[in-house]
């Protein structure tokens, strides 16, 4: 973001979401704005531990989950929503600091299976232990606003993308870059890798439990084993590598990009946008690893030569 | 609790293993000589079992004799993805490998799945031949003829890749290969060629195992991302290496799930299986028989 133009556009972008409801009072508007909030901070926080330090996580759901789940349950009693929130999020952070240790004694590939496992099996017993649908109490939804659902999203959206941009700024953020790279390398220098990892996992699994907590703020009901499905993982994991994983832009350029898709294709009865998406992830993994915006930092590079040639020949 | 009626969850046990014994093998011998992680391989049985289902459907061709057409098709289909995805990913590290092969079966996940629900809808489908219900009753326990069936061609087609590894030239390049691929390579043998093979001969198992799941049991177009966990678990707790060990994995996860189910209840069995998949790869992700 060191470009003046790209500034401008994120401050307007910023004033125009902050403006939207005073604008127009369309739900269906507002309910799309609610959920690009919602998948900024849920993309960017898987990002987080992917981007920064290279660590594929399958199992991100889970902590989404937790997130819900907690903030769902300390609400119903009667807390106030923020407090449940925050328990949420720390749940989840909490959980992932658990099962971090054992589980970053598994490099690569054996990380991502074992999340993968982990998330099915909290899925799966969360399922059987409460097979039913949560529902607000009615004064509750009598006192639904939806106003204050989508402020609090874009408010949850702003502080992870701040702390993502902050902390891949950060002394920290540079030794999780150095792990991503080359693991063996970074250890070399005095990068303490589990250390890094650890704080990368907490930052990621924190932000995806508040993310769930939103979740849970946002539905009026839906089973408790919904914010647990391997969908929120893929979903973040497609959004991340197509909008571009390791930079802060990537997972907000991919999320716009998702969801518009989604919403165009929604008529068709099939999940075609997952067709598309899947196909999409596979071509950014095989031939454009920095996904959208390397193809949009491509392009600038390629149309720049061309003027520069064009001013040359002018010169002439 | 009689035991008849734990002798007789034990014996579903052991049929039930048996096909994710052969659901594993494939993915396995992929992970084990391209070290590839091919995490559609769920998708590759879904497909397998969507071939022997048309095929019944619509010509009303025997499951078992389809076998002969299923695994073939699987086979090219394998030759396909191989050569038009995961070749990619050979020039890359080791590490790099298994995370982009990771990755590209994840994006194949999600493209088969939903191209599946497009052409065949969401319905759960099986194979119902005329003696799908048929079972074979001894000492006052009963053996579904199909499944029982199921289980003696899972055994084949496992003891026949085995054979297959150690006595022909293009096994043992196979092994030699998942070995030492550089070490193969100086010995002359065309290493890109062997990854070829041992993919599509992956796929070529899922195909099997896809048509035997759509007989015994049933498929819909979500099948895929079960059995790849199955898969994964049994390679996990495994190791990689030896087909007969894969094999008896599956046996094992098998009975470890009925087990559970008679000790927990049938909605937990699933369950312990995860926790012993998370168990063996943190404390010992070599696996079981692992070297």
């Amino acid at each position: 973001m060191r470009q003046p133009f790209a500034l401008v556009a994120l401050v307007a972008l910023v004033v125009l979401s902050v403006l939207l409801p005073f604008l127009t009072a369309r739900t269906d508007i507002l309910n799309l704005g609610f959920l690009i909030f919602l998948y900024i901070a849920l993309a960017q926080s898987w990002n987080a531990l992917a981007g920064l330090a290279g660590q594929i996580n399958l199992g991100h759901a889970a902590f989404f989950g937790i997130g819900a789940f907690v903030m769902r349950h300390v609400w119903i009693a009667g807390v106030h929503p923020y407090l449940g929130l925050l328990a949420g999020g720390a749940a989840a952070l909490l959980f992932g600091l658990l099962i971090g240790a054992p589980a970053f004694r598994l490099r690569g590939a054996y990380f991502a299976i074992g999340t993968l496992g982990l998330a099915e099996i909290l899925r799966i017993t969360v399922g059987n232990a409460l097979p039913v649908v949560s529902t607000l109490p009615a004064e509750s939804i009598a006192g639904y606003s939806l106003t204050h659902r989508y402020y609090l999203a874009l408010g949850l959206a702003l502080l992870t993308v701040a702390t993502l941009a902050a902390l891949a700024r950060s002394r920290l953020g540079l030794g999780m870059l150095a792990l991503r790279d080359d693991e063996d390398a970074a250890e070399a220098t005095g990068v303490d890798a589990l250390k890094h990892k650890l704080i990368a996992l907490a930052v990621s699994t924190g932000f995806a439990g508040l993310a769930g907590g939103v979740f849970a703020f946002y539905h009026v009901s839906y089973y408790h084993q919904l914010p647990f499905s391997p969908t929120w993982t893929f979903d973040a994991l497609l959004i991340t590598f197509v909008g571009g994983v390791g930079t802060i832009a990537g997972p907000i350029v991919g999320t716009v990009f998702y969801l518009l898709v989604r919403e165009v294709l929604v008529q068709s009865l099939v999940e075609l946008h997952l067709l598309i998406f899947g196909l999409l992830f596979i071509l950014v993994v095989l031939a454009l690893p920095g996904g959208l915006m390397d193809a949009v930092a491509r392009v600038r590079r390629l149309s720049e030569r061309a003027r520069a040639r064009r001013s040359m020949t002018g010169a002439t | 609790m009689s035991a008849q009626f734990i002798a007789q969850n034990l014996i579903f046990g052991v049929l039930t293993g048996s096909l994710y014994g052969l659901g594993a093998a494939g993915l396995s011998l992929v992970f084990g000589v391209l070290r590839v992680l091919n995490v559609a391989h769920g998708e590759l049985i879904m497909l397998g079992g969507y071939a022997s289902f048309w095929l019944f459907a619509s010509y009303g061709l025997d499951p078992f004799a389809s076998l002969l057409l299923t695994t073939p098709l699987m086979f090219v289909i394998g030759l396909g993805l191989h050569q038009g995805l995961f070749t990619h990913v050979e020039t890359l590290d080791e590490d790099m490998r298994i995370k982009n092969s990771l990755l590209i079966g994840f994006g194949l996940t999600l493209a088969l799945h939903n191209l599946a629900i497009r052409l065949w809808t969401a319905d759960e489908r099986a194979v119902t031949t005329a003696y799908s219900g048929a079972v074979i009753a001894a000492g006052g326990l009963v053996f579904p003829v199909v499944r029982v069936a199921a289980l003696v061609i899972a055994f084949g087609a496992i003891a026949l890749v085995h054979l297959m590894l150690r006595a022909t030239y293009v096994g043992q390049a196979i092994r030699a290969t998942a070995e030492d691929w550089e070490a193969a390579m100086l010995m002359g043998i065309d290493v890109r060629r062997t990854y070829l093979i041992a993919f599509a001969l992956g796929s070529a198992l899922a195909g099997v195992a896809g048509t035997l799941v759509s007989v015994g049991y049933s498929i819909n177009p979500s099948i895929g991302l079960e059995w790849t966990l199955k898969a994964l678990i049994v390679v996990v707790l495994a190791g990689l290496g030896s087909m007969p060990g894969t094999f008896l994995g599956g046996l094992l996860l098998g009975l470890a799930e009925s087990v559970s189910a008679l000790l927990l209840g049938g909605t937990y069995r699933e369950v312990v299986a995860l926790v012993i998949f998370v168990l063996v790869l943190m404390f010992r992700p070599q696996g079981l028989f692992g070297r």
